[in-house]
């Protein structure tokens, strides 16, 4: 009896937070969604969603998203093939996260310098000879930031996955007479692939969800869903649209989640 | 065993990966001693811009506040979730623990955008006025379940023979807590704590949603002043952050070579 009274005793604080941080706020935002910018109780945003806007919006965050994901994905499982390679590899490897501990904005901003008219990136194309270009508040930087951005966040769990492969399994597929690329692609990748899978969860949520650098970098050319919501909330204040597509952003999110598989999560 | 040794075309590539992360870092670092104002032309070392970050009595405000903010919401996140822990610990059956187990990854799998704008709707509907409060608390809701995933692997790493023997030997409950579990999941809570800091340090998007007018933090101030362009005084700041950091890296280092002994530490 003194067992489940001291237990619910724990149990207490964090079961309240669960309640009001957890529950409470998934289903204010639902609640929300069903309300109109005049405060009336209405599908209105639901149907505003599945207008040519708004799904054109979603679309082409995904597409940024996906394109983000897969240039990460092509740096990062070489990356962290090498660092495996590496004599001190643990190193290394802390070495690669340090960045990823940067504050995010200063690392955006360090960019505006960078691919400023007159930044380091301009300079380096008149040397080359190709001369000046736009290159600030164009998709080409958006991404380009945000494949820098994520990159140590992908290399991570592809690391631990490789880092977990038994050697053996590759020296046996060598010994069998498999050139390296047949070992790679029919023994280290399918033996990685949950590390590439988590890589791409940590990737491609935050992705569809990066505001701060479609304004800083992009000049708000990029509208991904989160800049949506955030002008949403924070601009015109219609929180009933802005919590419809964070209803959608949830639901997608499950959805790629599921799709990808495994719930476990590095961090 | 050729490919055990790096060619250097895979050095190479190495190299450039690493070069590129650093390169914007070095690069705000560089451009902080830069008297001429902008970040292309270099045109003599100063330490002006640090001089002008040490007057800006606004900033430092804003430092102490967000350095605040971080080491209580670290701590009572700490408690929290060590708490939370034992209890998902504690419940024997398998359902009960997943879902629990489900329900503290919501914060984390969440994008940002969405709890900063979920948080706004509860301290709105709440009538918890935007400011350090809200900030504090909405930054202990999204660090109490990474303390749980740092605590929670210690406690089924602990041999429950070692909870019996000291039932065995007449401890009291209180006293197998205290001097059997606790220091056992000793490195989880350091571990814990200190990621909870740094998240914290770090957040931007869920700050920006529930922060007033009154009230800022370091990375929502940075943010506001990028908007505006390149001012200097952010590389120095950004300098000193920098150093900021590689100290607690070390400090991470630090904790996680000492927990190796206790057994596997803490798996990132």
């Amino acid at each position: 009896m003194e067992n489940r009274v001291t237990k619910n005793l724990y149990f207490i604080p964090y079961a309240l937070w669960i309640a009001l941080f957890v529950i409470a706020p998934i289903l204010l935002v639902l609640y929300y969604s069903f309300f109109n910018i005049e405060g009336a109780l209405s599908l209105e945003n639901y149907q505003k969603f599945f207008t040519p806007v708004y799904l054109k919006m979603t679309l082409s965050s995904f597409w940024y998203a996906f394109l983000i994901t897969a240039i990460t994905l092509l740096i990062a499982y070489p990356t962290a093939l090498l660092l495996t390679k590496t004599r001190h590899k643990y190193l290394w490897l802390l070495l690669l996260i340090v960045p990823s501990w940067i504050n995010l904005l200063l690392k955006a901003y360090a960019f505006l310098g960078i691919f400023g008219t007159y930044g380091m990136a301009n300079s380096f194309l008149e040397v080359i000879g190709i001369g000046s270009q736009q290159i600030l508040f164009t998709d080409f930087s958006f991404v380009f930031v945000s494949v820098y951005i994520f990159i140590p966040f992908m290399i991570l769990p592809i690391f631990n996955a490789l880092n977990e492969l038994n050697p053996t399994l590759t020296d046996a597929a060598n010994d069998l007479g498999a050139s390296r690329l047949t070992t790679f692609w029919r023994v280290t990748l399918p033996l990685t692939l949950d590390g590439v899978k988590v890589g791409c969860q940590i990737v491609f949520i935050p992705a569809l969800s990066l505001f701060m650098l479609t304004r800083l970098i992009a000049g708000n050319r990029v509208i991904t869903l989160g800049t949506a919501i955030e002008q949403h909330f924070l601009v015109t204040q219609d929180w009933g649209m802005g919590s419809t597509i964070a209803v959608f952003l949830i639901i997608i999110m499950f959805l790629f989640m599921k799709l990808t598989g495994s719930r476990k999560r590095g961090i | 065993m050729g490919n055990r040794k790096t060619s250097p075309l895979s050095t190479l590539f190495l190299v450039l990966i690493f070069t590129i992360l650093y390169l914007p870092i070095f690069f705000l670092v560089f451009y902080s001693f830069n008297s001429g104002g902008t970040m292309y032309d270099f045109e003599g070392f100063t330490l002006d811009w640090y001089k002008e970050l040490f007057a800006d009595t606004r900033l430092l405000i804003i430092v102490l506040n967000t350095l605040l903010i971080a080491l209580l919401s670290a701590l009572i996140s700490t408690v929290i979730g060590v708490m939370g822990a034992i209890a998902i610990y504690s419940f024997k059956n398998r359902k009960t623990k997943n879902t629990l187990l489900s329900l503290n990854n919501v914060l984390i799998v969440s994008p940002d955008v969405i709890i900063g704008a979920s948080f706004l709707i509860l301290f709105t509907m709440a009538g918890i006025k935007l400011g350090m409060f809200s900030v504090l608390l909405s930054h202990i809701a999204f660090c109490v379940p990474i303390v749980v995933l740092m605590v929670l692997p210690k406690l089924l790493e602990m041999s429950p023979t070692l909870i019996d023997a000291a039932h065995d030997l007449g401890a009291s409950r209180w006293d197998v807590m205290r001097k059997v579990v606790l220091p056992y999941i000793t490195p989880g809570i350091f571990a814990g704590f200190f990621m909870a800091l740094t998240y914290s340090l770090d957040d931007f998007a869920v700050t920006f949603f529930v922060t007033g007018n009154g009230f800022t933090t370091l990375s929502v101030e940075i943010y506001s002043l990028a908007r505006r362009g390149i001012a200097l005084n952010i590389n120095a700041l950004s300098t000193l952050l920098f150093l900021f950091t590689i100290v607690l890296v070390i400090v991470y280092y630090f904790i996680t070579v000492r927990n190796k002994p206790t057994g596997m530490g803490v798996r990132r």
